[in-house]
C-alpha cells in the first residue's frame, strides 16, 4: 500500500446540497505515476480534482460520501492551504494566473506556503530551466501572455510548492495545438526527472493516454472504464468515443450501445 | 485688482493638505475592496470607534503613549474579530450578502461604541499631546497648532503634522503592498481568490490581516479628522468625503486613493472660492467633491487608476 500516493474511496459529492456531480468515483494515483481522467464536459473531471485539493467549499461542494486519503491520511478535515502543504498542488482548468501580477510575482505565489527564500529562489531557477519560454517574459503581466503561457505560468506557480502530486485540470484547454505537446512534455519531464506525480483531467483523450501510464473513463459523475493507456487506447470503445475514430459502414456503432452495456466488462 | 497669488498658492497647499486626509480615509475604502471585493459600509464607523476608544482612554487619564498602541491593538482584535464571525461564514456568498453585512457591521460597532462608551462629543486636542510628546530641547515648535509663515503663506502647523503622518502611512502600506510577500499574496487574493486557494494562500490569515490594517488606518485616520470636526458621529461624515475620491481613483488602486484625494482636496477649494463666486452660491464646497467625481466617471468609469479587466481575445 506504501507505493499509493493518493487514494479516492468511493466519494460521492454534492453542491449545495442538492446536484450530486459524483456518484461514486474510485481511484489510485502510485507514486511517480501519470493518472488521466478522461472525459466529456461535465462528467465530473473537475469536480474529482477540487475534491482532492478541498477546494469545494470554496463553490459550496462538499463530499457527502467516501474518503480521500493522502498517503493513507484522510484529507476529510484538511484545509485548502494544508493540502498544499502536505504535497498536493492544483492547477485550475482555464489557467487562473493572477494576470495583475507579473510572470515572475505569479510563480513567487506558489513559494507562498514556504519560508525559506533562498530556496524558493533556486525553485524559481528550476521553474526557468524547465519553462525557458515564460523566463523571457517574467517582466510582464500574466494576464497579457498567451494562453500556452499562462498554462506553463500556472503549472510553474503549482511546482515552486514542491509538490507530490500536481492535480492538473484541462491543460490543453484554450492553447495552440504545438503548445499543447510542449506541455505534455514538459508535465513527462518534470515526473521523469522531479518525481513528481500528476491527476490529469483532460478532454483530449489522444495526448492525455499518450503521456499517461493509467487512465480512467468518467461519464455522469461514475468511472466507466480503467486499465493501462495502452490498453484503453487499443479498446474499439474507446477509439470511437473518445479518440474520434469512425466506424465503417455495416459495424456495429458503439453509439448505440446502451451504456450499462459498455460498462459491465470493464471491470472485468 | 490683479490676481492674489499668494492667496491661491495657499488654497493649492491647503487643499493638497485637505486631500492627504481624504486620500488616507478612502485607501481604507481601496484594503478591503481589493482584497474581497466588497464595499466596507462599516468604514466611518470603524474611524469613529477607534477615536472614540482613543479618546476615552486618554479622558480615563491613560498616557498618550500608552493610548495609542492599546488603541491599535483594539483595532487589530476588531479586524481579526471580523474575519472569524463576519468573512469566514460568508466566504463565497453573493458579493451583496456581503456588502449587507458590512452595513449590520456598521450598525453593530455604533451601538458598541455608545454602550462601551458614550454617544457624547468629545473633543480631541491631539496637538496638546504632541506638544507634551514630540516638544524637545531644539525648540521644535512646528507640531504645534500655530500658523507658520512660509513664503508669505500661512499654512496650519497641524495640517502640516496630519500630512506628514498620512504621507508617512500611505508610503508605508505601498511598500508593504509591492515589496513584501505578504503585500504580494494580497494582491494575489484581490486578483483570484480561487487561485490563490489553490496555490496555499491562507485566505482566513489574509483577510484578518487587512481587517487590522483598516483598523489602524481608521484610528489614525479617525484621531487626525477628530482633530478638526470633534469626536463625534459626525466623524462617520468625513468618511463620505472619500467616496467621491475613490471614485476617481477606481477602487481597486491605492495610487489612485492618493491622487483621487489630492485631486478632490485642491478641487473643493479652488471651486468653494472661484467658482462659487462666479455663480454666486455659497458652500458648494460640500457637494462640488461629488460633481468632480462625476465627470471625471464620465470618461473613466473604472477610475483614474483602477485596475482594467485584462480580457485576452
Amino acid at each position: 500500500m506504501t507505493d499509493v500516493l493518493l487514494s479516492i474511496n468511493n466519494i460521492e459529492v454534492t453542491y449545495a446540497r442538492v446536484i450530486l456531480a459524483l456518484r461514486g468515483i474510485s481511484l489510485q494515483v502510485k507514486k511517480g505515476a501519470i493518472v488521466s481522467l478522461l472525459g466529456a464536459n461535465g462528467a465530473g473531471k473537475t469536480t474529482t480534482l477540487k475534491a482532492c485539493s478541498n477546494l469545494l467549499p470554496a463553490e459550496r461542494g462538499e463530499i457527502s460520501k467516501g474518503s480521500i486519503e493522502l498517503l493513507g491520511e484522510d484529507t476529510a478535515g484538511m484545509s485548502a492551504y494544508d493540502l498544499v502543504k502536505s504535497g498536493v498542488s492544483q492547477v485550475l482548468e482555464g489557467r487562473h494566473c493572477f494576470s495583475h501580477l507579473t510572470v515572475e510575482e505569479n510563480l513567487m505565489t506558489g513559494a507562498f506556503i514556504h519560508e525559506d527564500r533562498a530556496q524558493a529562489k533556486k525553485d524559481l531557477e528550476l521553474v526557468y530551466e524547465y519553462f525557458p519560454r515564460i523566463k523571457v517574459r517574467r517582466k510582464s503581466e500574466a494576464g497579457f501572455t498567451s494562453g500556452g503561457e499562462q498554462q506553463m505560468v500556472a503549472i510553474g506557480r503549482a511546482l515552486m510548492s514542491r509538490p507530490k502530486l500536481i492535480l492538473l485540470d484541462e491543460p490543453s484547454m484554450g492553447i495552440a495545438p504545438q503548445l499543447v505537446e510542449e506541455v505534455f512534455e514538459i508535465v513527462q519531464n518534470l515526473n521523469k526527472n522531479e518525481g513528481v506525480s500528476f491527476l490529469v483531467a483532460e478532454q483530449n483523450a489522444r495526448i492525455a493516454l499518450k503521456y499517461a501510464t493509467e487512465a480512467y473513463v468518467v461519464e455522469n459523475g461514475r468511472v466507466m472504464l480503467r486499465g493501462p493507456s495502452e490498453e484503453l487506447m487499443g479498446r474499439a470503445d474507446v477509439q470511437e468515443l473518445y479518440l474520434g475514430a469512425g466506424t465503417d459502414e455495416g459495424g456495429e456503432s458503439f453509439r448505440d450501445v446502451k451504456h450499462y452495456h459498455r460498462r459491465r466488462p470493464s471491470f472485468a | 485688482m490683479g490676481f492674489d497669488w499668494v492667496f491661491f498658492t495657499e488654497l493649492i497647499v491647503g487643499g493638497l493638505m485637505s486631500g492627504v486626509m481624504y486620500s488616507l480615509v478612502a485607501i481604507g475604502f481601496v484594503l478591503i475592496y481589493k482584497s474581497s471585493g466588497i464595499f466596507n459600509f462599516a468604514q466611518g464607523t470603524m474611524l469613529l470607534f477607534a477615536a472614540l476608544t482613543f479618546v476615552k482612554l486618554t479622558e480615563g487619564g491613560v498616557n498618550f503613549w500608552v493610548a495609542l498602541p492599546v488603541s491599535m491593538g483594539t483595532m487589530v482584535v476588531f479586524g481579526i474579530l471580523v474575519e472569524r464571525f463576519m468573512m469566514r461564514p460568508l466566504a463565497n456568498q453573493s458579493l451583496l450578502s456581503l456588502f449587507m453585512a458590512t452595513v449590520g457591521l456598521a450598525i453593530l460597532i455604533e451601538g458598541l461604541a455608545q454602550y462601551m462608551w458614550d454617544s457624547a462629543i468629545h473633543g480631541l486636542q491631539l496637538a496638546d499631546f504632541l506638544d507634551l510628546a514630540l516638544l524637545d530641547p531644539v525648540n521644535m515648535t512646528i507640531f504645534v497648532v500655530d500658523y507658520i509663515e512660509w513664503l508669505d503663506i500661512l499654512i496650519s502647523k497641524f495640517d502640516v503634522f496630519a500630512t506628514i503622518v498620512a504621507g508617512t502611512m500611505i508610503l508605508i502600506l505601498a511598500v508593504f503592498f509591492q515589496k513584501t510577500r505578504t503585500g504580494m499574496s494580497l494582491r494575489a487574493v484581490s486578483d483570484d481568490h480561487l487561485a490563490a486557494m489553490a496555490v496555499g494562500i491562507p485566505l482566513s490569515r489574509v483577510w484578518a490581516l487587512v481587517w487590522a490594517v483598516t483598523g489602524i488606518i481608521a484610528l489614525i485616520a479617525g484621531l487626525l479628522w477628530a482633530e478638526r470636526v470633534s469626536v463625534s458621529f459626525t466623524l462617520v461624515e468625513a468618511v463620505l468625503k472619500a467616496l467621491p475620491v475613490i471614485l476617481i481613483g477606481g477602487l481597486t488602486s491605492i495610487p489612485g486613493a492618493i491622487v483621487g484625494g489630492l485631486i478632490i482636496g485642491v478641487g473643493e477649494k479652488l471651486g468653494e472660492i472661484y467658482l462659487g463666486d462666479l455663480i454666486g452660491v455659497q458652500g458648494i464646497e460640500t457637494w462640488f467633491s461629488y460633481f468632480i467625481a462625476l465627470v471625471f466617471l464620465l470618461f473613466r468609469p473604472s477610475g483614474l487608476f483602477g485596475l482594467k479587466t485584462i480580457e485576452r481575445v
